[in-house]
């Protein structure tokens, strides 16, 4: 049986919309932290000559990434900007020349085993593209290959609005299939499975003919039912496999990739060019023309939505509407994980009035994971660990379900949110007592 | 530019709200109190309007002196009320009506907290106080002609099977009983509408009236005239689905709806009332806690409770 969800509006306008270059900002602000981890150590000051793909930042630790130069242009400063989870992080702020130099070391890199696969993904800068923003090579740190069983690369992209995934699949097909020829080759991966969601039908037809040529891979296609490309229940939905509580997919023998990830390390296998820009798809209530646009990371998103005739905005998102961040202003840059950049007027943008719950069960017949949010609230108000632990509440992917079917609109991720700090707390003071 | 809103996502929300909702359960009445009025005569419609009336008039009231917020834009009082008046007689003094109106609200709904709070269904409580207080009015029944006669239920109890009405006016309402329950064809219609429109699962009402269905054919009684006597079929529809009383777990739903049916045949069988939709709804309201956290689902890739 397959996990269940909720039936939201696709929106998927832009779908058959190939991605166009957005012009010259006049200067991009590139953050070191795009990236689960610690930030980047910037190696740049300010008045140095960068080109296209030069290192400015350079991964800090082992759970971090290397951040390039996405323009070829002068560094006008370093300044501490603050991000939308509201920490401040060192950005490195580059006023491009318009000439798009690349950096003469750009030359694609050297792999001949597991070990300098995994360099070369670290050396490109790769981190999670579907939006959680884990540094890839880490992911493909595995120690033991043999655990790994089954990749499954994640083309689901059920948000409403996004469709960059969608183009990656249409525009940059083969390099999907490099970069599956590269796991093959230097990880001995022998199973592949493409979730993707039935809405997309030309992506579909599309990787099947790769497929047919190719041996182990096969496209897995799931209903357009929210949240198909959360990671636990795109793996259930797809092979069957749970991840554990508080386990990583490779508790389960699989690894999860999402699809633009992958085609991006495909390409820079090939060409050796870092992570410097992305597709990426306006739209929403207050863009009058949506596209996919092709930034330089670092981009003000400003700069997207004049592009893309916003008009007075009342609420900016990195990311779809189901999962996405509001950010607090448009001078915020592209990302690494940015996939989209939604648009909303005044009326979608006010959040809707809350009403006291009716007890009607609609959270928890929705929740994917079977949750109970109703039961977590409660929990959470009478500040009982003892219940949030009970009732799994660690396990909330934060996917939205229960929120958007809620008839009284109460902020039941956000609670569960809290909820889960709450029980981390409990677990740690439970910790000390021993 | 102007200022951003910045809010916790989701950023979406689906357009079913609580006033939709109850707007629908109001709705899936209406069938059923226009089958009133034609059988019952205009006082059907009388006493449905002083409930109504009754039901929001105290909600306003209860809130505005405990200055809280004011909720009867939610139309959950226009239900109760709407429920109050299915369950009566059309014959009751309509001082009657409008004391059991106010207790739904007061004594069951607000008291307990309002909206979404109260552990059992308002306005079958109402009706089980009125039975209590004023139990020679609460069972006057009239036929539609307006003489007075015994429901279907006690002609059955009194084996008297010869006087009962012909099936087809047990499905068209023709026959003794509160104003509301008699026209299973209108409260079908109801029911089928808020199944589509999803505001309740077929959950409940299966099992309730399939277990009545069941026990009733073990016991060698006429299914049939079990099934749309009483109030079952409002009981099972529109009273039992009660969201704040009845679990919200699917099997929760099941075990509520077996329960229920349970109870029922029971009362009706071998208890000293002839009918025990209501007892049965009351009795498994004060279980739902238990049920609930019996039939919590075990997340997945999480370790049960």
């Amino acid at each position: 049986m397959k996990l269940h969800g909720t039936k939201i509006p696709h929106n998927k306008n832009t779908a058959d919309k190939a991605p166009v270059a957005l012009p010259m900002p006049a200067e991009v602000v590139i953050p070191m932290s795009m990236h689960i981890g610690r930030p980047a150590k910037p190696v740049v000051k300010r008045g140095d000559e960068v080109r296209v793909g030069t290192l400015i930042g350079e991964a800090d630790g082992f759970i971090s990434a290397p951040v390039h130069s996405s323009v070829s242009g002068k560094v006008l400063r370093l300044e501490d900007i603050r991000m939308s989870s509201g920490a401040f992080v060192t950005a490195v702020v580059i006023e491009p020349d318009g000439n798009q130099t690349p950096d003469e070391n750009i030359k694609p890199p050297e792999v001949t085993d597991f070990e300098s696969f995994v360099d070369a993904v670290r050396e490109s800068g790769a981190v999670g593209l579907g939006g959680a923003g884990f540094p890839s090579f880490v992911k493909l740190s595995v120690r033991d290959l043999s655990a790994v069983e089954v990749v499954v690369i994640n083309a689901a992209e059920c948000e409403p609005y996004i469709t960059s995934d969608t183009r990656t699949m249409l525009d940059k097909t083969e390099y999907i299939f490099k970069g599956i020829d590269a796991l093959k080759k230097y990880m001995g991966v022998k199973k592949f499975v493409i979730g993707i969601e039935d809405n997309k039908g030309q992506c579909v037809r599309r990787l099947n003919e790769f497929c047919s040529k190719t041996e182990g891979v096969e496209t897995y296609v799931v209903s357009s039912v929210y949240p198909q490309g959360g990671e636990k229940v795109l793996v259930y939905n797809t092979t069957g496999r749970v991840i554990p509580q508080g386990g990583l997919p490779l508790d389960a023998g699989v690894i999860v990739i999402n699809v633009t990830t992958l085609a991006f390390v495909g390409e820079y296998l090939e060409t050796g060019v870092p992570l410097v820009s992305k597709v990426v798809t306006v739209d929403g209530t207050a863009v009058s023309e949506p596209k996919n646009v092709i930034a330089p990371i670092g981009t003000p998103i400003k700069d997207l939505l004049s592009f893309c005739k916003a008009e007075e905005p009342s609420k900016i998102l990195y990311g779809g509407p189901m999962m996405g961040i509001a950010v607090p202003s448009a001078d915020a840059p592209v990302l690494k994980m940015t996939n989209a950049v939604v648009a909303m007027d005044e009326k979608e943008a006010t959040p809707p009035k809350t009403t006291p719950c009716i007890n009607c069960g609609r959270c928890l017949t929705h929740c994917p994971l079977r949750l109970d949010p109703r039961a977590i609230s409660r929990a959470y108000k009478l500040k009982s660990g003892e219940d949030l632990e009970s009732l799994c509440v660690d396990l909330c992917m934060e996917c939205g379900c229960c929120s958007y079917v809620c008839p009284a609109k109460r902020p039941l991720v956000q609670t569960n949110k809290l909820a889960k700090a709450a029980l981390r707390d409990y677990k740690s003071k439970k910790e000390d007592k021993k | 530019m102007k200022k951003l809103i910045s809010s916790v996502s989701p950023h979406f929300h689906s357009p079913v709200t609580t006033q939709r909702i109850m707007l629908d359960v109001v709705l899936a009445l209406l069938p059923a109190a226009v089958a009133s009025v034609i059988i019952f005569g205009w006082r059907a419609a009388l006493v449905i309007g002083v409930c109504v009336a009754v039901c929001v008039f105290s909600e306003w009231g209860f809130e505005k002196l405990c200055k809280k917020e004011n909720t009867i834009t939610d139309l959950s009082a226009v239900v109760t009320g709407m429920l109050l008046a299915f369950n009566l007689p059309v014959t009751i003094p309509l001082w009657q009506a409008a004391f059991g109106s106010l207790a739904a609200i007061v004594v069951v709904k607000q008291l307990f907290g309002g909206i979404g709070q109260n552990f059992a269904n308002p306005a079958i409580t109402a009706r089980i106080i009125m039975m209590t207080a004023f139990s020679g009015t609460m069972t006057a029944w009239v036929a539609p002609d307006g003489v007075s006669c015994a429901t279907p239920l006690a002609l059955i109890t009194k084996g008297e099977m010869s006087s009962l009405p012909s099936l087809s006016s047990m499905f068209l309402g023709l026959r003794g009983g509160c104003l509301g329950e008699t026209c299973i064809l209108a409260l079908l219609i109801g029911g089928a509408y808020l199944l589509i429109k999803r505001v309740i699962s077929w959950h409940t009402p299966v099992a309730f009236i399939g277990t009545v269905a069941l026990m009733s054919l073990l016991c060698g009684k006429d299914v049939l005239y079990e099934l749309m006597s009483g109030g079952l079929v409002l009981g099972a529809f529109f009273m039992a689905t009660d969201y704040s009383s009845s679990p919200a777990t699917k099997p929760g739903k099941l075990i509520a709806g077996v329960f229920c049916g349970l109870i029922t045949i029971l009362i009706r069988f071998w208890g000293n009332f002839p009918e025990g939709v209501s007892f049965s709804i009351l009795l498994m309201n004060i279980l739902t806690p238990y049920i609930e956290r019996l039939t919590r689902a075990k997340p997945l890739g999480g370790v049960k409770r």
